[in-house]
């Protein structure tokens, strides 16, 4: 194509082409909503219009035939009109509310469940993994649909103590919200990086893998009367980030990587402010197909939380209240020394009062 | 090889159970595309090996772009050549993630004639993720999306593709115009979000209200967060009606408000506004008869990122209430103040909120030209290492 006919720069398309007529009419006008039962919700506006919505789950990774699929369902019910959701979730926006049971029996027959609304589990916020990431320490659709396969009855019923939200990365890039979820699921290294000092030279610049690397582990070196560059071992927490720096410090390794699970943390500011999810499980390692010690490990917190909760409160609210000895208590998920931080701030985290439950 | 499904016994486990299988996505594209059966195969070849088999990503994307493609290599390329060369594009998506069943179709056309057929709706940033292109697909494709009025997002070291909440297109408590603000953002900024020029990613968040739904104080640079300044909105009667259908009004609202600024004599709600920190939490649970107030913009907060490297950060407050009104000058005037100082002195890979907390929020506010407020903290400096500047040697000399 000739240079004088790119386009460029166009950025994307203005969303307002895309609203349905009801939206364009009650925009920024609108009076209040109420979940109609899991899954479906009406948006009332001040002129009294009523919007219907009806969020499916999906797995995220899509194919153009569902895609279409969903299309043609938008045709048939919603004036040709839908949008996604931050968490992955499909919504079907409705103007007549006598299709919506016709709709969610077309969803149901497609095998994309209804719910993700209110005190419920939502679609679980996930990574590439396996399917299209070089530095995964785990594959992450294929965990997080065990995972969901478990959970699915908190995505079609509203009956938490509050909502509970999953995210799952596969790496500590985290290409998701999993540092502040109610339950984060996080992929983790735990092996310094192999070095391949053949290809170093070639391929990385060693100043900038040297500054790469958080602790000040690898250092420059002569090997075979190459440069390349060594890695002090003690000081690697296998962060991977020489690894993205530098393709030929190889952080994967089948053997060591696999899953840490994380709690308490939300982004919401209703009662207390955001906080970040605080470490359970230090690790469990990867088992594919169906991470079965995973599952078991997310469904027993989810389990626990549920019993024990007070109405409204998120996981990190309640595990405040209670305390984190209790936490571990009850959960009967073992202490050790991996649970206190030893990195910048540490010392932020030890607990100093007399305070205490006996 | 590519010319027949490979047995994936591993991944037709995951075809079971109720919730949605990815793996049945990829088999139905793979009924049409060699590129997606042999996805399937190399990731089969993952489950059984428990490693990804993608190798770092080169140097590839489209003329005159420095982002929006992600390179990606199989270290199977003999085993499976049709992703020997899978990468990915960022696709921008339309603010709030809005479509028409034609425009979908119009997305499918092109992603069939030019690469897998998969995609991720959406990414975690928010762009619609075109996954696997071979190298000599990137240009037409990028042709074709543009000729269809679509673009590349942001990668790299740029202004990431910005996203947001429904905001006033569904939700009565958007606080301002989250999409148009978007997109707003989004067009200004063409340049800096395909030519990587930074330190390292910036990323914006618009979310309508406190209770931001696209996570953007942890997830964005620069988090704009809907707020108000003015009196809760109360429909007494709808409060009762609350009330009437069992809402323990004492209990669920005035004991959980985090200032117990709620009064309830089982009548009337009383709130003492000048109190309210505007979390939410009476509003979210009586959505018929609690409003935001009308005087209404945003918070503006900095620095939120991911571990990598300096470990995670939620953004901190930097404009404590700003009114949000096209086009938007305010906001963007501070963006660029951060972007001329950061992009100075910022190191390779360090993200605006490590480089605060180097160079310190004191002096940071003083650079971009912004009073400190006591908003800005949790609460002041508890060690006497003060850093006084020169105002005492000049009386020396």
């Amino acid at each position: 194509m000739a240079v004088a006919e790119r386009k460029t720069d166009i950025g994307p398309p203005d969303f307002r082409q895309f609203l349905p007529p009801i939206i364009k009419k009650n925009y920024g006008t609108w009076a209040y909503h109420e979940i109609l039962e899991p899954g479906v919700m009406v948006h009332v506006a001040e002129s009294g219009d009523k919007l219907y919505t009806v969020r499916a789950g999906t797995p995220r990774l899509l194919s153009t035939v569902t895609i279409r699929a969903f299309a043609g369902l938008a045709d048939k019910y919603c004036g040709g009109h839908l949008r996604w959701t931050s968490r992955h979730n499909v919504e079907f926006l409705l103007t007549d509310k006598s299709k919506i049971a016709a709709l969610k029996e077309e969803l149901h027959e497609l095998g994309f469940p209804v719910g993700g609304t209110g005190n419920a589990i939502s679609s679980i916020v996930h990574t590439q993994g396996w399917v299209h990431c070089h530095s995964s320490a785990t594959d992450a659709s294929g965990v997080v649909k065990a995972i969901m396969d478990e959970l699915y009855p908190h995505f079609v019923n509203m009956n938490l103590p509050a909502k509970l939200r999953i995210a799952f990365a596969c790496c500590l890039n985290m290409c998701g919200a999993v540092h502040c979820s109610d339950i984060s699921v996080l992929g983790i290294h735990r092996k310094a990086p192999k070095i391949d000092h053949e290809n170093l030279p070639k391929m990385c610049e060693i100043p900038t893998l040297v500054s790469s690397c958080p602790t000040g582990a690898i250092r420059p070196a002569t090997i075979d009367g190459k440069q390349s560059v060594e890695v002090e071992e003690a000081q690697c927490m296998y962060c991977g980030n020489c690894y993205t720096v530098c393709p030929a410090m190889q952080i994967n390794n089948a053997e060591a990587d696999g899953i840490s699970i994380w709690v308490g943390g939300k982004v919401s500011n209703a009662r207390h402010e955001p906080m970040f999810s605080k470490l359970a499980i230090p690790f469990i390692p990867n088992n594919p197909p169906r991470w079965p010690e995973v599952v078991d490990a997310v469904v027993k917190l989810v389990n626990v939380y549920a019993e024990n909760a007070q109405k409204h409160e998120r996981m990190g609210e309640w595990i405040e209240r209670i305390g984190w000895p209790r936490f571990f208590d009850i959960t009967g998920i073992p202490f050790t020394k991996y649970h206190i931080d030893d990195f910048r701030h540490a010392g932020e985290t030890y607990k100093r009062s007399t305070q205490l439950k006996h | 090889m590519s010319e027949k499904n490979r047995a994936t016994p591993l991944l037709d486990e995951l075809d079971k159970g109720p919730w949605p299988s990815f793996v049945k996505e990829i088999k139905k594209s793979a009924e049409t595309n060699p590129m997606a059966r042999d996805t399937l195969g190399q990731l089969e070849r993952s489950f059984e090996d428990k490693i990804s088999h993608w190798k770092h990503g080169g140097l590839v994307g489209v003329m005159g772009y420095g982002g929006g493609v992600i390179g990606r290599y199989s270290d199977l390329p003999e085993e499976f050549p049709e992703v020997a060369a899978f990468h990915t594009y960022r696709v921008n998506q339309p603010a709030g993630w809005f479509y028409t069943s034609e425009v979908l179709r119009t997305l499918c056309d092109i992603w069939e004639r030019h690469g897998s057929g998969l995609t991720n709706m959406h990414g975690s940033t928010g762009d619609i993720i075109f996954l696997g292109s071979k190298t000599e697909a990137l240009e037409p494709c990028f042709a074709d999306l543009t000729a269809h009025g679509f673009d590349l997002g942001g990668s790299g070291s740029d202004v990431r593709t910005p996203s947001c909440c429904v905001g006033p297109g569904r939700c009565e408590w958007a606080c301002y115009d989250t999409l148009d603000a978007c997109n707003d953002i989004t067009h200004s900024y063409q340049d800096e979000l395909h030519r990587p020029a930074f330190p390292y990613k910036y990323k914006f968040k618009f979310s309508g209200c406190p209770n931001d739904c696209v996570a953007s104080v942890a997830r964005s640079d620069m988090s704009i967060i809907g707020t108000w300044k003015d009196d809760i909105q109360v429909d007494q009667e709808q409060v009762q009606k609350y009330a009437a259908d069992g809402v323990d009004i004492r209990n669920e609202i005035c004991r959980l408000c985090p200032t117990h600024c709620i009064q309830w004599d089982g009548k009337s709600l009383d709130i003492d506004n000048s109190e309210c920190v505007k979390c939410m939490h009476c509003i979210n649970v009586m959505p018929k008869a609690l409003r935001p107030g009308k005087e209404r913009g945003a918070t503006i907060l900095i620095g939120a990122k991911a571990p990598i490297i300096g470990g995670a950060l939620l953004s901190a407050v930097f404009v404590p209430f700003l009114e949000m009104k096209p086009p938007y000058e305010d906001l963007k005037e501070l963006a660029e103040a951060i972007w001329d100082f950061w992009g100075e002195y910022g190191k390779n890979r360090e993200r605006v909120g490590e480089f605060i907390q180097r160079v310190g929020l004191g002096n940071f506010l003083e650079e971009i030209g912004l009073e400190p407020t006591p908003e800005m903290v949790a609460h002041p400096r508890t060690n006497p290492y003060i850093f006084f500047e020169d105002e005492l040697e000049d009386e020396d000399q």
